[in-house]
Parts: structure tokens; C-alpha cells; sequence
């Protein structure tokens, strides 16, 4: 009944004690403050079953916050590790413990904070932008948050139930393999990533069919803000590589599961077609996380230079390049592995084609400054951040995608600066710029803008000290992903130096979570009345902040690039005839079907096959109620809209 | 401006669906990808040439292409809206789908029975699940069909239910396609 | 205040490098001195591209600040086919000169490929285990746990495997790395210039022990190696497939153990036991 849960599960050290402690404390308070100011109900209408994409982004937003938090306490423990783990000493983590938490760092900070960031800020922005009122299938985009919710929570479960996967966070095999890991971390692994990834993959048809359908009148392609062609961009990409995803994490179950051989060192199994496979998946996966990075600062850099943007059908082409050749170079990820000299090659060199179309958008957004008016408001500042730090990273990058240099430096310490500097550099930055940029529409008032400074001065700091001592610890020749090493290395010093920059790196959170207090505190004080915070470009500040649910109360005509410049240009108004507005009906079904989603991948975990299958049935049953369903939708009454922009003006 | 409910849901509906059928494309890439590397690894086991049956994949080829025809004429039917017409071709439909799947079973059981399941070599393996995953959307397939008619019969061919027609539609010949590559890459050449 | 902190700590680092030596950056065999140069010339090449794009950058933030009201404004300039010439054309010509060198150097420097030398080579067969490295010298007749030895100046010519999860064999003053995986041969030629003591580790996660993979790489003098090889074989325990079980179990030991080698076939008959049965 059962399966082979037992209560050995719950048994965890200290530490994860400690962890686990903090999670339900965290839990208990949010329902003891959701109890005492009785918003139970305003928390499950308002959020829990809304299928307002706004709604569901800000919570893709504050759940991958939660998991950022705890990533980043990951890469906190594993800095205080290699720091003290020296010599004689083993620093105060086990080894397998210490592989637990690095697998989870890399799983969570990837899955769980970069593609909820994406997905959250896609949803909030991109169909403001062009001029449309939703998804194409807002029913869907519930699901898909609710099945990202159910991944993450498997994560934060396995700390209280079991252990979580201690193979890397892409897990190869043979060590994610049965033989060498028969326990339950690795299926947690699976299931978390399966589970949110089936959830990626729905909303990449849903934002890719959005952007194609449903652009207001008047915006061509060409005429879309720069964002929504990135966010189109990274959608193609989830669309053809999360199927690999799929495919591949079911033959890894089924190896584990029923015995099959696909990636087993006996019975004829091939684990160098997971590396393949999965590399397949996971390349595209980074350029899925960094377009969008890429296109937030393409509507930031114009707003902060008081200039249009230089370049746009270049900037469009490059995104274009990038889709494709991110296809063509998954191979640099193991140039190691024997592949020959041709085959190193062809893939080292499509990967420095990359740096192209890349290099060309960092020169785009330079012009864009060049003859503007640039004002060093905090958005500006994460860019210039980013500017530095990517570019220093994308080098690297560009030297590793020579295979024999990279065979000094494969999996070394070095690797991990240069990727955490492109994802940390390009994804993080990105969203933070974002975030402060789009902040006032969604809340109606400015962040702080001197807390915001703080932050990012400490983010930056903290960045340089955390990584720059691992490209020389690389070079030096240490190893990723080491518990324990020997003072003879003289690795030491610098290991401290990293451990003092996540310091600064928490300082800098530790200012954002201060500047949200602080920013609502003053909430009147920086009030955003016009909607228009920052003299913006585009359809989304066309908005009042925040915006009605139905975003327009008449969808907008467009008739060039930068469309709500051209509006403010115009000025002339013409009166509105308002219409009823065709909604989607809130619903929690999206909510049930994760919640047995939930029951098949805890189930097949733990071997509880029963439970697997209530699940399955689970699913098929509310996909067919739903689909039963025929009234989905409801129409806004024209007195309705009437009431609400009168409240507005007043 | 004029807005019908029904012409902007279909073409968000079928355009997404079509998408939806590329990511499964990709999904059946993945495997077939993973056949072609491991077909070869039989470990000592059986190889292809030793337990295809062609003459029985050629009756279970020819049941689901057929299906794929009566799938055609059902949604033409429903197109012109002949209830009858719809009613008898979809339970054709569902029957030759039936049918192979049935003989699709058969086929595994004789395997698993003579010892050569998935557990016996990478080669059977990568088998069980390619054609599996086939399988298992063929079975998804017929219980759509069912969910489908049951409203149809019941308040005829609406607008919605032409649009999930539709779909369905697409996807069952999608499976066919998907068909024909096993029947090459699997059995063709596997027994050649 | 950020720039002096940045300088500040640039001049701690490079006193700190100084004293401690970066293995890559300072090789010590004619593999890791290549990988060596090629890096060093990517770096100047790319170095083209990012410097202008750095000092443009902050350049021009400066330079168009809001508060310069005497720069040019030209809001609406947003076009100009020359200059997107320029930085599309410049790094892909860069690109080129880089793709001729990078398909030069891993053909040069493949893995695989035997090093010329007049002298004659020595073999020597490695099997990354759980959690240590076994080094057989099937000519020498001897086997060791974590401490390869071989003569400077001659070719070395490793054939790898593992009876582990996936491994990676690196030492990284003589050359870089390639994994060793079960089943698998992998190959990997190197050659050291001088006498000394390397380090070598393990590249790539394989389990609980994996910190422990690292193991002592010396290069000594033709005469030296021929006397520690000739004690060895005298001296040692011997190891063939029977004890070889037991020292292929998990096990936390790191020191180095030494053995004379029984059976000569030992690396073959440890990769077979992954071969599939046909081949057999």
C-alpha cells in the first residue's frame, strides 16, 4: 500500500531538519496569516483559479522567488563547504549530502527559478504588447502553472521525504541509473522535471499560437515589439526541444522502472545517447531562458536612452540566427567524450557562430545609447551590469567551444563561471531590469529607486567576488562539484574569496526584499497615476497601472513599430464604442489536474503503483469533465467596462 | 468590429493543435532517434529478422490505414451534417483501430511470452517503446473517439464539436504517419 | 568606489597567483602546452571584439548621460547599414580565423592521435574505479592505485576505461582530459617535457566518493622509472581478475597501492564485462 515508503523517509540529519523546519514553519505562517486576515476566499477566487495571465504571472513570479531563495541557500551551503572542507577537515556536509544539495541547486535554479521567471514575466507582458486581452488558451496557462507549482513542490518535498537526487542536474547515466542509485532521489528528479517540463511544453504552444493569432489590428510582425519576437523566439525553441525532454526522462523511468536497457551498461544499453539526447534538450534550454533576457533589454535601453531602438530588423534576424544555430551545437557540451576530430569541430565552430548574432545585439543596444539621453535609473544599471558580465562570460564561452581547449577545462570550475555568468549575467540581470521596469504597471507605484541602487551594487559585487576566483580555480585545475580537496592545491583562498561574494549576493536580495517593503510603505509617494511611468513605447503602457482584467476596454489599432509612441505622437482621441468583451471563466480545474499529476509522480516514486494509476484516471477524468464543460466564457457587460473605466478616471 | 466566437476559437484551436502535433513529432523523433542508435544491441537476444512477422504487421497496416479513411469519411459526414453517415463510419473507425491495437497486443504478448520483453536487450527495448508509445496513442485515440460521439449523438454537430472532430481527425492521421515511418524503419528494414 | 574595490582585488589576485602557480597556465608536457597557446590566442582574438564593446559601452553611458546637455540627441537615428556591417561583419570574420584554428588544433590535437616521437612509446591502461584510479602497465608487468609513474620525454599512450559510472581522466599540467566509461576505450596520448609531480583527477561525477578521485601523476628520469617498475614487479602483491573484484568494490582508500601484474590481459577482460554477449 505503500510501496516502499517507509518511515526511514522522514529520518534526516540535522541540517535537513533544520531545512525542513523552516519549510513548514514558512507553510504554517502563510495559512495563519491567510486565516487571521480571513482572505481565504478573495485568495482562491482572485488567484488560485484565475486564469488572468497577469494573475498567473505574478504567481510563476513569487513562486520562483520562494525558489530562488532556497537556490541560493543551496549555493550558500556548498561555498561554506569548499571553503572549510580542506586538508584534514570535511566541512560540516557529508559528501553525498553535499551532492544532494548542488543537484538540487542546478535543478532549481534552472527549472524552477529561470523558466518561472520567463514564463511569468511572458505571461505579464506579451499580450499587452500586442494589443491582446489573453493566452490563446487561458485554461491551459493554469495548468501549466500549476504543474510548474507541482514540480516544484517535489523538489521541496524530497527534503522531508526521502532524499533528492545526488547525480547532477542533468543526471547521467549510468550513475542516475538503477545500479548505481536505486533510491528514491533520482525518481524525485525525474518527476519534478517531467512534471514542470509537460507544463513548459504547454505553454510554449500556448504563447506560440498567442503571438501568431492574436496581434491586435494593424501589428504585423515587423511591427511587434522586440520582445515579443524574443519571447516568440525562446517559444519555438520549447516547442521543438522540451519533446526531447519528454522522451528522454521516460526512458530514463523506464529504465529504473520496468527494467528496459536504453541507457544500462548491460543488456546492450547506451548511455552516451542520454548525453546526446538530453544535450539536445538542454542546449536550446539556455537560449529558451536568455532570449527573453535579451528582449527585455531591448525595450529598456530605448526608454532609459530617450531613443528608439538601433537596428530593429537586425535585432529581429539575430533572434532568428540564434533559433536556429542553437540547434546545431548541443555537442560542445561533450567535446570529452570522444567524438572524434571533425565532429569536435563542426560543432566548436557553429558554436562561435552564435556569438555573432549575439555580439551584434549587445552593439544595437550601445547605439541605441549613442546619441541618447541616458538616465541611470536602476533598470539602466542591470543592463550595464549585464553588458559586463555577459560579454566577459560569452568569451569564455567562445574559447571553450574549441575542443581541445576545452579539454583542459571542461567540467572544471571554469565551466561554472562561464555559465553562471551567462545565466546569472544574462537571465538574472535581465529580470531584475525587468522587474524594476515593470514593476509601477503592475502595482501602481515606482520601487525605491536608492534601495534598487544598493542591491544592484551588491548583486555586482558579490557576482565578481563569487565567480572571477573560479575562472583562475579552473585554470588551477580544480574539478566541479568537489566536496573535499587538499591544502597542497592552494585552492583555498580563493574558495574563501567565493564565499564571501554569495555573501554580498544575499545583501543584495536582502535590499530587494527592503525596497518591496519600503516601496509599498511609500506606495502614494511614488504613485504611478498615468500608467505611463516611464514616457514608454509600447501597447503595455497604454495601460492604466494595473490594468483592468480585460486589459482594453477596446482592442487598439496599430499602425507602426512603437505603437504607443505613435499614439502619444498622434494625441488625437477618438471616442470609444465600447462592445461586450469575450472573457474565459476562472476555474480550478488546472489546479486538480496538477494536484493528480502530483499522485502519479509521487506515486510511481515511491512505488505506489495505486496511486499512479488514481492519478492517471484522475487526469483523463477532469480532462473530460472540462472538455464536457461548455461554458467556459462569459461576456463583460458594456455597463460593466463602463463602470470600471469611470472608476478609473476618477 | 464583428466577432464570432466560434471562427477565432477554431482557428486558435486547430492552428494549436497543429503545434501540439509537432511536439509529439518531436516526441516520436526522440525515439526513433534512439531505435536507429540502438536496434543493433541485442545483447545475444533475438534481432528483428528473427521475430517480425510480416505478413500479420501487414494486416495490422492495413487496419489502421483503413481507419484513417473511415476517419475521412466520418468527419465529412459531420460536415454535412448526416448523423447516420457520422455514427457508422466513426464506429468503423474505431473498430479497425481497435483491431490493431488488439493485434498490436498480441504481438507483445507473444514476444513477452517467448521471453523477449523490453528486459531482454536495448534493442527490445528501444522496440517496446517506439511502437508503444504508438500504441498508447492509439488508445488515448479511442477513448477520444468515445468522449467525441457521445455529444454529437446526443445534440448533433455543433460548431464545437466539428472543431474537436477536427482535431481528432488530425491526430489519428498524424498516428498513421507515424505508422508508416515504424512500419518502414521497424519491420521493413528490420526484416530486410 | 566599485572601480578601486575591482582594482584592489585584481592586484590581491594576481600576488596570490604568483605563489601558486595555475596548472593550465603553466604546463608541463607538449599537449598541455598547446592547449596552452591555443588559448592564449583565442583570447587575444576575441579580445578585438569585446574591448571596444566594453569601453563603447560605458563610453557611451558616460558620454550621453542625460546631464550632458551638449552631446547630440538624435531620437529617432536608428538605422545605418555600415556600422551594422561592421559588427556583423567584423566578429564573423573573426570567427572564420578562429573556426581555421579550431579545426586545425582538434584534428592536431585529438585525443587519439599517437604522439611522433623517436622515442618509443610507454602503454599504459587505466580503469577509473569506485573511487580510485588503477593504472596497469601491461609491458612492465605491474599495476598501481593512484600513482601513475612514467619516464619524461617519452610518449604515453593511455587506454581508458571504467567500472564506475562515468569518469573523466585529466591531468592537467600534461594535457587535457577524456572520460572513461564502462564498456568503452577511450585514448588518450600525452607526453611530458620535464621531471615532476603532477596532479590528476577525475572530471566527472560518479558517485559518493568522487572527491576522492584524485591521484599522483610523477614524471621521473628514464633510470628511475625503470628501477620503481622493477621493484614493483619484484616486490608487490600480484593482481589478476580474482583479486581484481575485490579492489574494484566501493571503497574509501586513497593511498596508493602497488601490485605486479598477473595477467596481462586484465584491462581487456575488465572492459568485457560490459561487451555485449554477441561480440563475444
Amino acid at each position: 500500500m505503500f510501496g516502499r515508503l517507509t518511515l526511514d523517509a522522514f529520518k534526516h540529519d540535522a541540517i535537513e531538519m533544520g531545512a525542513n523546519y523552516s519549510m513548514i514553519f514558512a507553510v504554517l505562517l502563510a495559512i495563519g496569516l491567510l486565516t487571521y486576515f480571513r482572505v481565504w476566499g478573495r485568495f482562491w477566487r482572485e488567484w488560485v483559479i484565475s486564469l488572468d495571465p497577469k494573475k498567473i504571472g505574478l504567481m510563476y513570479i513569487f513562486v520562483s522567488f520562494i525558489m530562488l531563495f532556497k537556490g541560493l541557500f543551496d549555493a550558500g551551503m556548498m561555498r561554506a563547504q569548499q571553503a572549510f572542507s580542506v586538508g584534514a577537515s570535511h566541512g560540516y556536509l557529508t559528501s553525498d549530502h553535499f551532492q544532494q544539495v548542488f543537484t538540487a541547486h542546478g535543478t532549481t535554479m534552472i527549472f524552477f527559478v529561470g523558466m518561472g521567471i520567463l514564463f511569468g514575466v511572458v505571461n505579464l507582458i506579451m499580450p499587452m504588447q500586442i494589443g491582446a486581452r489573453d493566452v490563446a488558451f487561458p485554461f491551459l496557462n493554469s495548468l501549466s502553472f500549476y504543474l510548474f507549482v507541482v514540480g516544484a513542490f517535489l523538489v521541496n518535498l524530497s527534503l522531508l521525504v526521502g532524499e533528492f537526487s545526488a547525480a547532477g542536474w542533468v543526471a547521467y547515466p549510468p550513475l542516475s541509473g538503477l545500479q548505481y542509485n536505486p533510491g528514491v532521489g533520482v525518481d524525485y528528479w525525474i518527476w519534478s522535471v517531467q512534471i514542470a517540463g509537460i507544463g513548459s511544453l504547454l505553454s510554449g504552444v500556448n504563447f506560440l499560437v498567442t503571438i501568431f493569432k492574436m496581434r491586435c489590428p494593424g501589428m504585423t510582425l515587423m511591427r511587434m515589439p522586440v520582445f515579443v519576437w524574443a519571447s516568440l523566439g525562446a517559444m519555438i525553441l520549447v516547442v521543438f526541444a522540451f519533446p526531447i525532454l519528454t522522451a528522454t526522462l521516460a526512458m530514463l523511468t523506464l529504465d529504473r522502472l520496468i527494467g528496459t536497457h536504453f541507457f544500462t551498461l548491460t543488456g546492450g544499453g547506451n548511455p552516451m545517447m542520454y548525453i546526446n539526447l538530453i544535450w539536445a534538450w538542454g542546449h536550446p534550454e539556455v537560449y529558451i531562458l536568455i532570449l527573453p533576457a535579451f528582449g527585455i533589454f531591448s525595450e529598456v535601453v530605448p526608454i532609459f536612452s530617450r531613443k528608439r531602438l538601433f537596428g530593429y530588423a537586425s535585432m529581429v534576424w539575430a533572434i532568428i540566427a540564434i533559433v536556429f544555430l542553437s540547434f546545431v551545437v548541443w555537442l560542445h557540451h561533450f567535446f570529452t567524450m570522444g567524438a572524434g576530430a571533425s565532429v569536435n569541430a563542426f560543432f566548436g565552430i557553429m558554436t562561435m557562430l552564435i556569438a555573432v548574432p549575439t555580439g551584434a545585439k549587445i552593439f544595437n543596444w550601445l547605439f541605441t545609447m549613442y546619441e541618447g539621453r541616458v538616465r541611470f535609473e536602476t533598470p539602466l544599471l542591470w543592463f550595464l551590469g549585464f553588458v559586463i558580465v555577459f560579454v566577459t562570460g560569452g568569451m569564455t564561452g567562445v574559447m571553450m567551444s574549441i575542443a581541445p581547449v576545452d579539454f583542459q577545462v571542461h567540467n572544471s570550475l571554469y565551466l561554472i563561471a562561464h555559465f553562471h555568468s551567462m545565466v546569472i549575467g544574462g537571465v538574472v540581470f535581465g529580470f531584475f531590469c525587468g522587474f524594476s521596469y515593470w514593476f509601477p504597471k503592475f502595482s501602481g507605484f515606482k520601487l525605491d529607486e536608492r534601495l534598487g541602487r544598493y542591491a544592484y551594487y551588491c548583486w555586482m559585487l558579490g557576482f565578481m567576488l563569487a565567480f572571477m576566483p573560479l575562472y583562475v580555480l579552473g585554470l588551477m585545475g580544480a574539478t566541479r562539484r568537489l566536496d573535499h580537496y587538499d591544502a597542497e592545491t592552494g585552492w583555498q583562498p580563493l574558495f574563501l574569496v567565493a564565499l564571501s561574494g554569495i555573501v554580498f549576493i544575499i545583501i543584495g536580495m536582502s535590499f530587494q526584499i527592503l525596497q518591496l517593503l519600503v516601496s509599498f510603505r511609500d506606495r502614494k509617494k511614488n504613485a504611478d497615476l498615468t500608467g505611463d511611468a516611464w514616457n514608454g513605447r509600447t501597447l503595455e503602457w497604454a495601460t492604466p497601472s494595473p490594468p483592468p482584467f480585460y486589459n482594453w476596454p477596446v482592442t487598439p489599432e496599430v499602425y507602426g513599430r512603437d505603437a504607443f509612441w505613435a499614439m502619444k505622437e498622434r494625441k488625437t482621441q477618438k471616442p470609444l464604442q465600447y462592445a461586450p468583451i469575450h472573457m474565459p471563466k476562472d476555474t480550478a480545474m488546472g489546479l486538480y489536474i496538477a494536484l493528480f499529476a502530483f499522485c502519479v509522480g509521487f506515486g510511481l516514486i515511491w512505488y505506489m503503483f495505486w496511486l499512479a494509476i488514481v492519478g492517471v484516471v484522475g487526469i483523463l477524468a477532469c480532462l473530460i469533465i472540462r472538455l464536457a464543460d461548455h461554458d467556459t466564457t462569459y461576456y463583460v457587460s458594456v455597463k460593466e467596462i463602463e463602470k470600471i473605466e469611470a472608476a478609473r478616471l476618477k | 468590429m464583428r466577432h464570432d466566437p466560434h471562427a477565432e476559437a477554431d482557428s486558435l484551436t486547430i492552428f494549436g493543435f497543429w503545434v501540439y502535433l509537432m511536439t509529439d513529432c518531436l516526441l516520436f523523433g526522440s525515439l526513433f532517434a534512439t531505435y536507429m542508435v540502438l536496434h543493433n544491441s541485442t545483447h545475444g537476444g533475438p534481432t528483428s529478422k528473427e521475430l517480425f512477422s510480416m505478413p500479420f504487421v501487414l494486416v495490422e497496416t492495413l487496419a489502421l490505414l483503413t481507419s484513417s479513411f473511415t476517419c475521412g469519411l466520418a468527419t465529412r459526414a459531420a460536415s454535412l451534417n448526416q448523423k447516420k453517415q457520422l455514427f457508422f463510419w466513426f464506429v468503423a473507425t474505431f473498430l479497425l483501430g481497435a483491431l490493431f491495437l488488439g493485434m498490436e497486443l498480441h504481438e507483445f504478448h507473444d514476444f513477452i511470452k517467448e521471453g523477449n520483453s523490453w528486459e531482454r536487450s536495448a534493442f527490445l527495448s528501444a522496440f517496446f517503446t517506439l511502437v508503444g508509445t504508438h500504441g498508447l496513442h492509439i488508445s488515448i485515440g479511442l477513448l477520444w473517439m468515445i468522449v467525441l460521439l457521445v455529444p454529437v449523438m446526443r445534440h448533433g454537430v455543433t460548431p464545437l464539436s466539428m472543431r474537436r472532430l477536427t482535431c481528432f481527425g488530425l491526430f489519428w492521421h498524424f498516428l498513421d504517419i507515424v505508422w508508416i515511418f515504424i512500419f518502414t524503419i521497424v519491420y521493413l528494414m528490420g526484416v530486410s | 568606489m566599485l572601480a578601486i574595490l575591482v582594482i584592489g582585488l585584481l592586484a590581491l589576485l594576481v600576488v596570490f597567483l604568483e605563489n601558486t602557480g595555475i596548472a593550465i597556465l603553466t604546463p608541463k608536457g607538449i599537449i598541455a602546452e598547446k592547449q596552452k597557446q591555443l588559448l592564449l590566442d583565442a583570447t587575444w582574438l576575441m579580445l578585438i571584439v569585446v574591448v571596444p564593446a566594453l569601453f563603447l559601452t560605458f563610453f557611451y553611458a558616460w558620454k550621453y548621460r542625460e546631464s550632458n546637455e551638449k552631446a547630440t540627441h538624435a531620437p529617432d537615428w536608428d538605422q545605418n547599414i555600415v556600422i551594422e556591417a561592421i559588427w556583423w561583419g567584423v566578429p564573423f570574420i573573426i570567427v572564420i580565423v578562429l573556426s581555421i584554428f579550431t579545426w586545425r588544433a582538434c584534428y592536431d590535437l585529438d585525443p587519439f592521435l599517437p604522439i611522433h616521437s623517436e622515442s618509443k612509446p610507454v602503454k599504459i591502461q587505466v580503469v577509473a574505479l569506485q573511487w580510485r584510479w588503477l593504472f596497469i602497465y601491461p609491458e612492465e608487468k605491474i599495476a598501481t592505485i593512484n600513482w601513475v609513474q612514467f619516464p619524461e620525454k617519452r610518449p604515453l599512450d593511455f587506454e581508458i576505461t571504467a567500472d564506475a559510472p562515468m569518469n573523466s581522466f585529466w591531468i592537467p599540467q600534461l594535457g587535457g582530459q577524456i572520460y572513461a566509461m564502462a564498456g568503452m576505450r577511450s585514448e588518450l596520448h600525452l607526453m611530458a617535457d620535464e621531471t615532476g609531480t603532477f596532479r590528476g583527477s577525475s572530471a566527472n561525477l560518479s558517485g559518493s566518493g568522487f572527491s576522492n578521485m584524485w591521484f599522483t601523476a610523477v614524471s621521473s628520469s628514464e633510470h628511475d622509472f625503470e628501477s620503481w617498475a622493477s621493484l614493483i614487479r619484484s616486490k608487490a602483491q600480484p593482481l589478476n581478475m580474482d583479486n581484481y573484484h575485490k579492489i574494484a568494490e566501493p571503497n574509501d582508500e586513497t593511498r596508493p597501492v602497488y601490485y605486479s601484474l598477473e595477467d596481462e590481459r586484465l584491462f581487456e577482460k575488465i572492459l568485457m564485462q560490459y561487451m555485449p554477449k554477441e561480440r563475444l
